[in-house]
This record gives structure tokens, C-alpha cells and sequence, in this order.
């Protein structure tokens, strides 16, 4: 299938054609390495083409470097990311804005302004509002991109660079030696590397097994619906209602939320079909948060698949059975973070750490003494079927 | 025990009552009369603003529906629970990521409202729609499908056109030209781009009527006013021939059909690529039965051909078959697997040949500004050039030196892709117009048969549904409960410096 075009490896290999892996590869490109990525489908096919779009995330470390990239992204990368600055937090009741105080106190602690909002003024600027909102937030840093484009704007970029990837392409184990990975073994041969960065997603658990490390992460189903275009609002990065998403530049409705439903590692690919029943009681809350776009219609949704981790928080760290290779899940959380996730990554596998941010609450090691039951624990199991209760009796 | 079937054509009716005769409780739901907003939208069909404005009456609408097939009324009194003007926009069933589900689910909609109701087992009769073609003007009202000419004319009795030139002379093309003319309009040509006619024996009976048949033709543009279509230029193959203007109100474009496999593929039916049977269809056995157990697939949506355009008794066959092996499955309680897949068709055509020559000749007439995907406004060479829409920035030396090409060299490509690039397929008419028009410019441009490429997603709701009417009316205390805008782990918010190596113990969550 591939034109893998003789390549023998590459010194630092990534497996994950998603935003955190390309965008490594796309930084470590840029300071002159050489790079390889392995993508089991295209790119960008999970969860980084499937989301909200959304690049206000206060609550990481990454989150100055995610502000202070986005806007110059389009110029570095050479390709449109659709990327719009600001973003507005709608509260329908008193309890959703009590909800969003602490958005606003991890902002303005980072010494980003963050401004509280009445009715009137959310009202104001989010012409779509109606008469049931009680106020807000508004963020003058944050903001969104388009995911789809993006991903693929990584892809040509990290291409348009001279780095490689090699898509439809399935790792299927990796080859080790003192204590180091040398290569990785696919579908399409075997790849030395130097240096290997594994950013597979929902694949994570699997393939850091693989390398007899434990990253402890479960996925989940989650899904989003879209409407017809409408005239765009002042401000697109509008939510709330306990959903997310944004208006698109094309000025389509796109959003998410509800109950997520937990799959076992092997659901992947059969999950991933386009919506549920539960589209339609996304839509209730969206006809809520904007009553005057009740009219517009719903044209498609879809869903994806994402991995979490037990606190919701990344792994960005050395594997502790691997020296030379690097785990990278954003725990459901990596679109809008991925230009400044990328740009650390790339710092650890050149310089041995991030000049720019404080990685420690990433490191693997605080789930040294996780309860392995931590999935039941926590309720993180798919519901049981008939067929589960069948097979158990 | 009940069975839910998708469809009132022939295939779908003759289920229903074959069903009911076997005394089986039956929901039959088709989705005309279809609102006229809707039709606006060229939403199911591509009614090109020909539907006249009776259409706007839905209760009038409704008689006409009825009044088209006699099978109806037999319906009605076999005790089959007949939902006009309710369309299916959803097929849910349990299975991962849908395990909640505690049985398979359809949904409905009348337009104004939307629910769900549930089957013990289904049949999709949901037939064929219209292939586009994309030469300059034919965003103009008046340019049409051949389906939706056809029901316009059958089933609505609301077809406004009085003289139609028609793109193509296969059996779609001659059955429809010759009910236009019984029904008092001009048909004042056929547009053929092969040599030969394709359904020659249909068009020596409209050459008897005095209908011409123009082979090794094309449409080089439509030309009209506010009120649509005007006249047509026609431009021979062998570019030595002068073009000429033929005046006409209405193109009806009969170069394909596909059938409908919307709510197949987003319940996870396998789907295939068969040239013989029309296109991407249900991978199903002779009984119909799909690759998911319950679900059948019955009449043009399991497969297009020349001998079904011209006579519905095979359709209907299908039906009966498919609702006699439906009501065994019922009666026994569980149901069966599917037998050995049909792999061949009836038809003789060859489709990809076909579409080809036509989308070929259509980018040879196609100005830099003519729309393939006219919801979005994705012309021929942004399609080529995958570039990004309009109102982004175009310009980058970067983009311009992607292409098709470039991005074919990357792997097989998938149309998804091109959707998510170009929007090409994004807009209210959900792809309909513009679907195979891309496959196929995707197909010539990389090289790649048409089978080869991935069945470009379909997405629920496949009809477009006012947020108002999509949206469920209530949401359940439990789902109230468990709603989470992300996933609602505790602390997954907190500030990092909390958590952080320097953080104080007091700091830490």
C-alpha cells in the first residue's frame, strides 16, 4: 500500500499521526531532526479531527505556550488552521456561572485578564442568546481552530520540512536492546530509530504494554452534532450549558457533551460510527444555550474515540523500561494544546527537559500506587449487555 | 413481534403487505409528501426548484402520495401502520459505543417533531436518488434529477417543467421522457455523450413520438433568468461542430442513479462497492439480509439496475422475499445469519464507464467557477487543488504546491479527506448533488477504480432537522445527572501549580 520508499528508520520515530505526534515531529523537524511517523489510518482520523476545536485551557502549564503560539500558528506552519482568538463561557443558571470560577482564577493566576459578564453583556456580544442566560465569562486569550484542518496542516508542514510519515501503516511491536527501543516493527516493515515518541491515543495502553510499562488510561465514546451555516457571530468560541464546541468560520453550530460511554480497548474502530440517540438531547441543550438559532438545521454529527487517565490530566514523560522513549497522552485534552505540547516534546528529546513550562504534574510515576481496580472504582466500565451477562453465566 | 420498513416504493409495499399477510404487526414509514422547504434544499432529491406550489399544501400533498399507488390504500386495509411524510434520519442498534441502547432503535420525524421508535427487525426499501453533473449554469433552477422529476411527476403530480431536455438515455432517462410526454410535456431532446444510445430500444419508441437523441453531445451551459432555465448550449464531442441553443425550462439529469445507503451505513451494515448493481451497496444474500442480523435491505437501495427502472415487479419481488425471510426470523424467535453474499448485479452497464465519460465530458465544459458542490461553492480546480474555501487564506505558497496528487502520493485517499479540506459535501443538501460528482473527479485524478476508494461517510441525521424539531423535549433526571460538558473528573481542572513539584502542601487538591 505504502510507498515506504526504502526508509530504513529515521532517528527519532513517533508513532501517532494525531496533533501531539505531529506536531512533535514537526518541531523536532524544525530544529533539524530527523523524523519518521507511523499513522495505523490517516491522519488526523481520531480524536485530533474530531473535537471541538477549543484552545483555552487554564488549567495546564502548557497554557501560556497554547496562547502564545496559536496566533502566530498559521504563519509558522504555512497552512490555514482556521485558529480565532477569544472565547465566551454562557451560564444558564447560577450554578453553571458558579461552575466557571474556577476558569477564571487559573486564568487571571497566570496573569491573563478574565472578565466577568451580566446578562446583558453576554447578551451583547453573543447575538444568538436568549432571555435564559444569566451571565458569563468572557476570554480575551483562548480561543479556536478548525481540528481537521490543522491536523493535516501539521502533516504538510512536518512534510514540507523534509520529515516522513508513512500512513495505513500499524505498529505491531517494537525491537529493544539495552534497555533502549531500536525499532519498531509494522505492517510495512521494520523502522530503526534513536529516539521513539508514542502518541497512539486511545492505543496508548496497548502499545506502552508492548514495552512493559503501565500507562493507565480507558477510552470513551464521545460525539458531536452540527448544524447548517448561519451568519457568524462576533465572537465564534461561544459555550456553555455544559456543552462545547464553537461556531466555525463557514458559521456552522458545532457541539458536544452529555454522558460519555466507556469501551473496552478492543472498540475502537466499531465506535467510532457516527452519532447515537443521543444527538438529539445534545440538541435540547444547544436549542437552550442559543434559542435564537432554534430554526437552523442539523446536518451530520460524529463521534470519536479518546483516552483518559485516572486524574484527567496528561502523561508526558520517559517510559521508566524504555530510556529512549517518550509516552505522550493528553488525556482527552489535546487539540488546542498541541502547539505548545509538541514544541515540549521536542524539547525533551533534544534538550532533556522543557525551558518553558513545568512538566512534573505529567510524570508517570503518580500513578505508582494506583488501584488496579481503578476503572471500577471510578465506574469507568462499559455498560453491561446481555450478551456480557450470557457469557458470565 | 414488530417490523419496521424504510420506503413506500414498490419494494417497500410489496414487504409490508407480504408481511401483513403473514400476520406480522408492520410500521411502514416513507418520507413524502417531503415539506417544500425541504425539497428548496433539493433534500431527497435534486428537485431543482421544479416542484410546483401546490407542493407547499401538504395535506393536498399528502392525498396525491396516496393516490399514486393503489398499494397504499391495500396497506391501510391489511392493517399496516402507514406513516406518510415521516422520514427515517436514524438507525441505532446496540453494539460498542451504543451499548446503553437496550434495543435497536429508528428515528423519525414529521418535519415539525422527531422520536424514536423501535423494531424487532427492519427492511430499508429506501431507493435511489439522483447523481449530479456540474456543467456552468446548472445551479440555475430548473437543472434537476431524473428521481425527482419522475416523483414530482407520479407520485406529487406537481411537476412544474413543460419543456425538458434530458441529460443521458439510459432506462432511467427513456421511462421518465416517455411518461413527460404522456403527460402533455415536450420532451425536446435527449443529450447523450456516448456514441450509441444506452437504452436503444426506449429511444427508437421516443424517436417514433419525434424526440431526438443527441449522442456525442453535451450540455456546454445553461443560460436563464430569476425563473430558471432558459435555453441550453450543446456542444458535440468533436469540437469541429458549431454549437447550438435548444430553449428549454427544465434539464433533468438522468447520468446515474445511487442507491440510497444512508441508513445502512450508519447503523454499520457492510457496504461494497458492486458496478453491476449501481454503486456502494448493502453486502446482503439473496433474501436480503444485510451483515447485521434483523437489519434487510430490499428493492433499488440494495442495487440499481436498467431492468428494475423498467419494471417495479423486481423490486417488489425483492420486498416479498425480504419480508418472508423477516417473518421467519421473527417467528423463530432470533435471527438467522446471512447466507452466501451476492457479490453480481443485473446490470449490464458499466457504471464507472459511465460516470466517467460523463464527468469527464462535464470538466471539459466546467468554467473556473462552476460549483461541483454548490452548498459550499467547491469548484472543479479547488477540488484539484484541495484548497481550503474562500473565506480562509488560499494564497500560502505552502497550499498551492498541495494537490490530489500530492496528497494520493501520502496513501489512498479518502474522500472524508477532501470533505474536510475543500468542504466539498458539507453543506444542507448533506453531499447529495455533489457525492459521486467528487468520487469520481477524485477516482480520474489519483488513478484510483472506483471501487477502490472508501465509501465517503454518511452521518445521522441524514435529512437536514430544524434544531426545534430534532431537539428531545425533556432530558431524564438520570441523564440530567450524569451530563458532563467534558467528563467531570474531579479536579481535572485544578490549576498544575497545585500539583506541581514546588507545590505547598496546603496548595495541593
Amino acid at each position: 500500500m505504502n510507498a515506504t520508499g526504502g526508509i530504513k528508520g529515521a532517528s527519532v520515530i513517533v508513532v501517532g499521526g494525531g496533533v501531539t505526534g505531529l506536531s512533535s515531529a514537526w518541531w523536532l523537524a524544525r530544529a533539524g531532526a530527523d523524523v519518521l511517523v507511523i499513522e495505523k489510518g490517516i491522519v488526523g482520523w481520531g480524536a485530533s479531527g474530531r473535537n471541538g476545536g477549543g484552545a483555552t485551557h487554564h488549567q495546564s502549564p502548557l497554557f501560556a505556550e497554547e496562547q502564545r503560539l496559536w496566533p502566530q500558528m498559521d504563519e509558522l506552519l504555512g497552512y490555514p488552521t482556521e485558529f480565532q482568538p477569544k472565547r465566551i463561557r454562557m451560564a444558564l443558571s447560577d450554578r453553571q456561572l458558579e461552575e466557571f470560577k474556577i476558569g477564571v482564577d487559573n486564568t487571571r493566576g497566570q496573569g491573563f485578564p478574565a472578565e466577568w459578564l451580566d446578562a446583558k453583556q453576554v447578551r451583547d456580544l453573543v447575538p444568538l442568546a436568549g432571555n435564559n442566560v444569566v451571565g458569563g465569562v468572557y476570554y480575551e486569550r483562548g480561543g479556536h481552530a478548525n481540528p481537521q484542518r490543522t491536523v493535516q496542516a501539521y502533516a504538510w508542514a512536518l512534510q514540507d520540512l523534509g520529515g516522513r510519515i508513512l500512513q495505513h501503516t500499524a505498529v505491531t511491536g517494537f525491537q529493544r536492546s539495552g534497555g533502549k527501543v531500536v525499532a519498531v516493527e509494522t505492517s510495512a516493515g521494520v523502522f530503526a530509530c534513536d529516539t521513539l515518541i508514542l502518541a497512539a491515543g486511545p492505543q496508548t495502553g496497548r502499545l506502552s504494554a508492548q514495552l512493559d510499562s503501565e500507562v493507565p488510561v480507558t477510552v470513551a465514546r464521545a460525539e458531536m452534532i452540527v448544524t447548517e451555516p448561519l451568519p457568524l457571530m462576533p465572537i465564534g468560541g461561544v459555550d456553555g450549558n455544559h456543552l462545547y464546541g464553537r461556531q466555525t468560520l463557514r458559521g456552522n453550530l458545532a457541539y458536544g457533551g452529555g454522558p460519555h460511554e466507556w469501551l473496552t480497548p478492543d472498540d475502537d474502530a466499531v465506535a467510532a460510527r457516527p452519532s447515537s440517540p443521543l444527538a438529539r438531547n445534545i440538541a435540547k441543550r444547544l436549542a437552550e444555550l442559543f434559542p435564537k438559532a432554534a430554526h437552523i438545521r442539523v446536518i451530520r454529527s460524529w463521534a470519536g474515540v479518546i483516552e483518559n487517565t485516572p486524574d484527567g490530566r496528561p502523561v508526558i514523560d520517559r517510559l521508566p523500561t524504555a530510556s529512549n522513549a517518550i509516552i505522550a497522552t493528553m488525556s482527552s485534552v489535546g487539540f488546542g494544546l498541541s502547539p505548545a505540547t509538541g514544541r515540549a516534546i521536542s524539547q525533551l528529546v533534544l534538550a532533556g527537559h522543557c525551558d518553558f513550562a513545568d512538566l512534573s504534574s505529567f510524570r508517570l510515576s503518580r500513578f505508582g500506587n494506583l488501584n488496579p481496580a481503578w476503572r471500577e472504582e471510578r465506574g469507568w466500565l462499559p455498560p453491561q449487555t446481555d450478551d456480557d451477562d450470557a457469557r458470565a453465566a | 413481534m414488530r417490523l419496521l420498513v424504510i420506503g413506500a416504493g414498490p419494494a417497500g409495499l410489496a414487504a409490508a403487505l407480504e408481511a401483513a399477510r403473514r400476520g406480522v404487526e408492520v410500521v411502514l414509514v416513507d418520507e413524502h409528501p417531503v415539506d417544500n422547504a425541504l425539497m428548496g434544499l433539493d433534500v431527497p432529491f435534486h428537485f431543482g426548484q421544479r416542484m410546483s406550489g401546490a407542493t407547499r399544501n401538504k395535506s393536498r400533498m399528502m392525498e396525491a402520495i396516496a393516490a399514486a399507488d393503489e398499494r397504499i390504500a391495500e396497506a391501510f386495509e391489511a392493517g399496516v401502520d402507514v406513516r406518510l411524510g415521516v422520514s427515517a434520519w436514524g438507525l441505532f442498534l446496540p453494539k460498542p459505543g451504543l451499548r446503553w441502547l437496550t434495543q435497536s432503535v429508528v428515528g423519525l420525524s414529521d418535519g415539525d417533531s422527531t422520536w424514536y421508535a423501535s423494531f424487532d427487525a427492519a427492511i430499508i426499501a429506501a431507493g435511489r436518488r439522483d447523481i449530479g453533473l456540474a456543467f456552468p449554469g446548472w445551479e440555475l433552477p430548473g437543472v434537476m434529477g431524473v428521481t425527482a422529476a419522475q416523483t414530482l411527476l407520479h407520485r406529487y403530480d406537481a411537476l412544474e417543467s413543460q419543456r425538458i431536455v434530458i441529460l443521458g438515455s439510459g432506462a432511467e432517462a427513456t421511462s421518465f421522457a416517455e411518461a413527460a410526454f404522456a403527460a402533455g410535456r415536450t420532451v425536446v431532446a435527449l443529450v447523450e455523450v456516448a456514441d450509441a444510445p444506452r437504452d436503444g430500444k426506449g429511444c427508437e419508441r421516443l424517436a417514433a413520438h419525434g424526440v431526438p437523441v443527441l449522442t456525442g453531445t453535451m450540455v456546454s451551459r445553461a443560460s436563464g433568468d430569476a425563473n430558471g432555465v432558459g435555453n441550453v448550449t450543446l456542444r458535440t464531442l468533436n469540437d469541429s461542430d458549431p454549437e447550438h441553443f435548444v430553449s428549454c425550462d427544465t434539464v433533468v439529469l438522468a447520468v446515474g442513479t445511487a442507491p440510497v445507503v444512508e441508513l445502512l451505513d450508519v447503523a454499520g451494515a457492510e457496504i461494497g462497492f458492486v458496478g453491476s448493481r449501481g454503486g456502494h451497496v448493502p453486502m446482503t444474500d439473496r433474501d436480503g439480509r444485510t451483515s447485521i442480523p434483523g437489519l434487510f435491505a430490499a428493492g433499488d437501495c440494495a442495487g440499481v439496475s436498467a431492468g428494475k427502472t423498467s419494471d417495479p415487479e423486481i423490486a417488489a419481488e425483492e420486498g416479498r422475499r425480504a419480508a418472508a425471510a423477516a417473518c421467519a426470523d421473527l417467528a423463530q424467535g432470533s435471527p438467522s445469519p446471512r447466507q452466501t453474499v451476492i457479490r453480481e448485479g443485473a446490470a449490464t452497464d458499466d457504471i464507472e464507464a459511465t460516470q466517467s465519460a460523463w464527468v469527464e465530458a462535464a470538466m471539459a465544459v466546467a468554467d473556473p467557477d462552476t460549483h461541483v458542490c454548490q452548498c459550499e461553492e467547491v469548484s472543479l480546480p479547488d477540488l484539484l487543488g484541495v484548497r481550503p474555501p474562500r473565506y480562509l487564506p488560499r494564497a500560502q505558497a505552502p497550499m498551492l504546491a498541495r494537490n490530489l496528487t500530492s496528497l494520493a502520493h501520502d496513501g489512498l485517499v479518502h474522500q472524508d479527506q477532501i470533505k474536510r479540506l475543500t468542504r466539498a459535501g458539507m453543506g444542507p443538501c448533506q453531499g447529495r448533488r455533489c457525492r459521486e460528482q467528487v468520487s469520481a473527479v477524485l477516482a480520474r485524478a489519483t488513478g484510483t477504480p472506483l471501487g477502490k476508494l472508501p465509501l465517503p461517510s454518511y452521518r445521522a441525521p441524514v435529512r437536514p432537522l430544524p434544531l426545534s424539531a430534532f431537539a428531545e423535549d425533556s432530558e431524564p433526571d438520570v441523564l440530567a445527572a450524569n451530563w458532563e460538558g467534558w467528563f467531570g473528573i474531579p479536579g481535572q481542572w485544578d490549576p498544575f501549580w497545585t500539583l506541581s513539584d514546588g507545590a505547598r502542601t496546603e496548595e495541593r487538591s
